[in-house]
């Protein structure tokens, strides 16, 4: 008998148990029992991750050794003692190995031990906000040269395109007494600018946005208008999925427990959580998340923008006020909108102006009126999707305290990639969540599934219950998406096979850090604080934006570009999305990449004040350094590493301060 | 001395200065121009050194706030106001009926279906709440697609469509539900109650018109609400109305420049069941010019002869409507929603529609499952037929109650009913739900949420009733007799 089906036996015997003794059992033990006792085969693949994992932390290079088909051959008639000694090392058959490489596309094996970080602000430390650094002038100024060339050469085709090319433009005049759908105007951009760079967005996927993505090849004749499909695949090192924790899998324990809650519940509960949609997994993973926050209750719903989209007009009306980051998220806008309560908008995680603001309007009271507000609630986000900054919880929770106003805090982005515990901001500057009155978030981001919940007091959720148009008209969520969550939010707090949250967790503080000192040191500008996973790159003119994605692509790295409008005119910028799915190696590929295109697109011009500095001279301490940099800004080198030497320092330096 | 002195050097630098002067280009055609103007009108001159002197002093002066000040405090008084500031609690406590509903929340343990186990009671009832109609949640065959999908693509998409968030399975859902309904396009969205929301402010901005039913569902009324677009309400399925209101928006624009016009409305209305004038309205839009944009979240397949929604039932060519909204969760029993137009309707949505481009797609298997459950459909005109049969004998069972009166439509599975007498008492509905449900049948009444626009507030409170074909017509007639006696139970209550 071969090792691996011994404790593929063993471990379905153990699973099989629970459930025998189910009976007799509380219910909820049963249920938990349920997720773990999944059919032999897959109990079989759970054991063999887990084995897989930790021979993969002792010998990395086996892994990758291509397999020799004649060693498969003599695998059978190996005697039962020499495999005993030699149980990890045994070269795998061409069937495991084809799964083992399966799953390295979904999630890679930690190529050393040490490739690990714990995210969290140091405790007493007063949170500083990440310092920007701008690009020379030259930079600024040839960006805005080059959009006033984009809009003239535009208005210049339109020009004669209007009077030679009549019939291109029928979609934006009046025809037979309709009014055109897009005006003109609006159209503008979409029609001369973004057509450009079309082909740098909705690149269609394939199967699971893990480490890997498996693009689908398009190519387009008509200059990005219509693109067709080549029928060819391109498998790339994926940096775009908000995939931070890497539970985009199709097997291991989540899928497991997924496939089998499938097969029990079938695709839907058929209906709004208020009518007959409300299943017993919805109360279930209600409870886990507000165990996992650290809020009483919780509840879920079926779309992370909709929590938001009609969340705000159950906390604030007419006579509220909303005060808002200005770069809030969309969602966080519209529902505002919604609510009917006066907005007002701070400077983007400016705590002194956000202070400034809320004197003024308490003072003031409502418009005209001077009624003082019924209520004031704060809405920030944990992590900005576009930024990488976190905001300034611990500041917050002062104003807080001092001004008496609500706190709504979206953790989008946040959950699960950051905080040595994986909860979030709180846990990441050690902050009571009993401090923050709503907690929001996703189930999209990190746990790889779908949805948003909202976490609070429990008289808030119960009241929810009736006010959240999300909860009353809002379809629910589907089972497999609770499985889904359920476990990945078991693995995460070591419920479930202990060890492997924690590495999680770790790898993706380690990533980011990594990834995030290597870009600074080889002389990128980049945006956001040390341990966000989060990593935008700038790019500043609007041509190195495909430049860029094409670059990349061509070294088969996906990445994702963003632009006006969702970022000021000028920051254009590329964004990596980091995720615990990635190793050094993937990281180490993308920086040469990154190495090779800045010098092509002349993208290192950081200034060196926002980090990567080299080391200290000998005999040099950091307060001295800073000292030197007061007194002569000369002092201060822009750092441009050589890539080798990045490579090799880097490991070292990422569990220092960074500098 | 010292005078001679002085005035040598203002002579001097007064030559230095004209020197310069005269040295700056167009510095002899200024000061021909002031020869002349002094010369030719000396008042002219004083008034134009006026407006130079006024100029300077404008653009000199302190920058102002066009805004109005509050009322200037010093430090102190401010923090004694923040001080004295006491805000209200942030969600006000549970009413009664609230708190009713809460305690009696139904909680389903194990699958739904006709039939279902309640976590709090332990029982087993009859389920008439759920938009299961066609079982299609039991179906094998759509599990063992879903579950093959899961192995392929694991659960969430990880992204938004535009950024890497497009799955090849999304567009093979968006092909399959625009060959069946006939139309160039589809885009699908992550969840079918915010689609329409998202769908009505991509297209109509402010400044366009915007007429819609007054009984429009919540989901519209937000939509409208954020598209700050000028809005007409009509009565509901009332086409005389709504001509008037088109006629009156067409004499009220008459000397305005052109701008999008809208109808708003639904197939099968969420709130009261009846099913719009599909032929009127079409040619009520192409007299006054309007688009449609119609909401088939309830009607898609269920009404047609094949369940291709409003458009078949009533035969009307479906590129009649401009925006044709609907549902992959309810009647497909999966996840999404999405939206059927012309390509370049379509393709407008994919970059300017908020729950689209903002938020994550839709998970795989949901989108496989509900491919799935459409090809089920199309395939076995059965469900259909049964369905059918099923809502007019679940009909016909409430109707004799003389308390009930049914407001639906009769070809809504969805059977609407209020109590005569109490219409637009929702404790009423809540009592009828919870008798029911004592006496072993789930069934649920519409709710409203708390909202500012007096618009909404349209129509009697109704229960509802849902038969789905894993009944039987035994089950029928037991619901019917338990929701009568439930009725009368509540009924005689009150008296």
């Amino acid at each position: 008998m071969s090792p691996a089906s011994l404790t593929t036996s063993a471990s379905s015997a153990i699973n099989i148990n629970p459930r025998k003794r189910s009976p007799s059992t509380s219910r909820t033990a049963a249920k938990l029992a349920q997720f773990f006792s999944t059919s032999p085969k897959a109990a079989g693949a759970l054991s063999a991750a887990v084995q897989e994992q930790n021979s993969s932390r002792l010998s990395p290079s086996t892994l990758s050794l291509p397999t020799i088909s004649l060693s498969t051959a003599t695998a059978d008639t190996i005697s039962e003692t020499s495999s005993k000694t030699t149980m990890l090392f045994s070269p795998p058959s061409a069937e495991q190995s084809r799964k083992l490489a399966r799953q390295h596309a979904q999630f890679a094996p930690l190529s050393h031990p040490t490739h690990r970080y714990v995210s969290q602000h140091p405790k007493g430390v007063p949170v500083s906000d990440p310092v920007e650094d701008d690009p020379p002038y030259y930079y600024l100024l040839t960006t805005y040269i080059s959009y006033l060339i984009l809009i003239v050469f535009g208005h210049v085709r339109d020009f004669f395109g209007k009077i030679f090319r009549e019939k291109n433009y029928k979609h934006l005049k009046e025809q037979n007494g309709y009014a055109p759908l897009n005006s003109d105007f609006d159209n503008f951009y979409v029609r001369r600018l973004k057509v450009r760079i079309n082909d740098c967005f909705a690149r269609p996927i394939t199967g699971v946005p893990g480490r890997y993505i498996t693009l689908l090849d398009r190519k387009s004749d008509d200059h990005n208008v219509s693109f067709k499909f080549t029928g060819t695949q391109t498998e790339s090192l994926n940096m775009s999925s908000y995939n931070y924790l890497g539970f985009a899998q199709s097997e291991g324990p989540c899928a497991d427990a997924v496939e089998e809650t499938l097969r029990k519940y079938g695709s839907s509960s058929a209906g709004a959580r208020s009518d007959a949609g409300s299943l017993d997994l919805h109360v279930d993973v209600e409870k886990l998340i507000a165990n996992f926050v650290g809020k009483p209750a919780s509840m879920i719903f079926s779309m992370g923008y909709a929590t938001n989209a009609t969340a705000f007009s159950a906390f604030v009306s007419k006579g509220c006020l909303v005060i808002s980051d200005e770069l809030n998220h969309a969602s966080i806008r519209y529902g505002v909108r919604l609510s009917g309560a006066v907005i007002s908008m701070f400077k983007h995680n400016d705590m002194k102006d956000l202070e400034r603001l809320l004197r003024e309007q308490i003072a003031a009271g409502q418009p005209r009126s001077h009624r003082p507000w019924k209520k004031i609630l704060v809405v920030v986000e944990g992590l900005y999707s576009m930024e990488g900054t976190m905001c300034n919880l611990p500041e917050l929770i002062a104003l807080k305290k001092k001004y008496k106003f609500n706190l709504f805090v979206d953790e989008a982005h946040s959950i699960g990639a950051l905080g040595p515990r994986g909860r979030g901001v709180c846990d990441y500057f050690g902050i009571d969540p009993s401090e923050v009155d709503i907690l929001m978030g996703t189930l999209t981001k990190s746990f790889g599934a779908n949805g948003g919940y909202i976490a609070a007091e429990k008289h808030i959720i119960e009241k929810l219950r009736s006010t959240h148009a999300g909860n009353v008209f809002g379809e629910a969520i589907a089972p497999g998406s609770l499985a889904q969550i359920s476990v990945a939010l078991r693995l995460i707090s070591g419920d479930i096979v202990p060890g492997q949250g924690e590495e999680r967790l770790q790898r993706l503080a380690f990533n980011s850090r990594y990834l995030r000192l290597g870009l600074k040191r080889l002389g990128f500008i980049i945006y956001g604080q040390d341990d966000s996973p989060i990593i935008p790159l700038l790019l500043y003119n609007p041509a190195k934006m495909p430049a860029f994605s094409h670059e990349m692509l061509k070294r088969k790295i996906a990445v994702v570009i963003v632009g006006y409008p969702a970022t000021p005119l000028v920051t254009s910028r590329a964004r990596f999305c980091v995720s615990a799915a990635h190793n050094k190696e993937d990281l180490d590929r993308l920086l040469e990449a990154c190495d090779e295109i800045g010098d092509i697109l002349q993208l290192k011009f950081s200034s060196g004040i926002a980090g990567g500095a080299y080391p200290l001279p000998s005999g040099v301490t950091q307060e001295m350094y800073e000292e030197m940099q007061k007194r002569d800004r000369k002092a201060l080198i822009p750092p441009r590493w050589p890539l080798a030497e990045v490579i090799k320092r880097g490991v070292h330096d990422t569990q220092l301060p960074l500098r | 001395m010292d005078l001679a002195d002085t005035m040598k050097a203002v002579n001097h630098t007064f030559q230095d200065v004209s020197y310069q002067f005269k040295r700056l280009p167009g510095s002899s055609i200024l000061l021909r121009y002031i020869k002349n103007s002094y010369q030719n009108d000396p008042i002219r001159s004083i008034v134009e050194l006026c407006l130079l002197l006024f100029a300077v002093r404008y653009l000199l002066a302190p920058r102002y706030s066009t805004k109005q000040k509050p009322v200037d405090l010093t430090e102190r008084e401010i923090d004694e106001l923040v001080e004295e500031w006491t805000p209200e609690p942030l969600v006000s406590p549970l009413t009664e009926l609230e708190a009713l509903e809460e305690e009696r929340r139904p909680i389903i343990t194990g699958p739904t279906g006709p039939k279902v186990k309640l976590l709090n009671s332990g029982r087993t009832v009859t389920n008439m709440a759920s938009m299961n109609y066609y079982n299609l949640i039991n179906n094998d065959l759509v599990k063992e697609r879903a579950v093959q999908i899961l192995r392929n693509y694991g659960v969430g998409a990880c992204g938004p469509p535009n950024f890497y968030g497009t799955q090849d399975v999304h567009m093979d859902t968006e092909k399959e539900i625009a060959r069946f309904l006939g139309v160039p396009a589809v885009i699908v969205y992550a969840q079918s109650f915010s689609t329409i929301s998202s769908v009505i402010p991509a297209f109509s901005k402010r400044g366009d018109i915007i007429v819609a039913d007054r009984a429009c569902n919540f989901a519209i009324q937000r939509g409208i609400q954020i598209s700050r677009s000028i809005i007409r309400w009509y009565n509901h399925n009332d086409m005389e109305d709504l001509e008037r209101v088109l006629a009156q928006v067409q004499r009220e624009q008459k000397r305005k420049p052109l701008t999008r016009r809208f109808i708003v409305t639904e197939g099968l209305f969420e709130t009261t069941g009846t099913i719009s004038d599909l032929p009127k309205l079409v040619e009520l839009k192409l007299k006054y010019k309007y688009r449609l944009i119609l909401d088939e979240t309830h009607s898609f397949g269920i009404l047609g002869r094949t369940g291709r929604g409003l458009t078949e039932h009533q035969n009307v060519d479906p590129s009649n409507v401009e925006m044709l909204v609907g549902s992959l969760a309810h009647t497909l029993c999966a996840g999404g929603g999405f939206c059927a137009g012309s390509n370049e309707v379509v393709e407008h949505q994919r970059i300017s529609s908020g729950s689209y481009v903002f938020s994550a797609a839709l998970p795989a298997m949901l989108s496989v499952a509900a491919a799935e459950c459409l090809k089920l459909i199309e395939g076995n005109p059965d469900l259909l037929l049964t369905l059918r049969d099923y809502t007019k004998t679940m009909r016909s069972q409430l109707e004799r109650s003389e308390h009930i009166i049914v407001t639906s439509a009769p070809e809504n599975p969805r059977i609407l009913f209020t109590v005569k007498g109490y219409e637009h008492d929702e404790r009423v509905m809540a009592e009828v739900v919870d008798e029911a449900l004592t006496a072993g049948v789930l069934i649920s009444r519409a709710k409203k949420v708390a909202d500012s626009s007096k618009e909404w507030q349209y129509g009697p409170e109704v229960v509802m009733v849902t038969p789905s074909v894993g009944h039987t017509k035994k089950d029928l007639e037991a619901a019917g007799s338990v929701i009568r006696k439930a009725v009368g139970k509540v009924m005689s209550r009150r008296k």
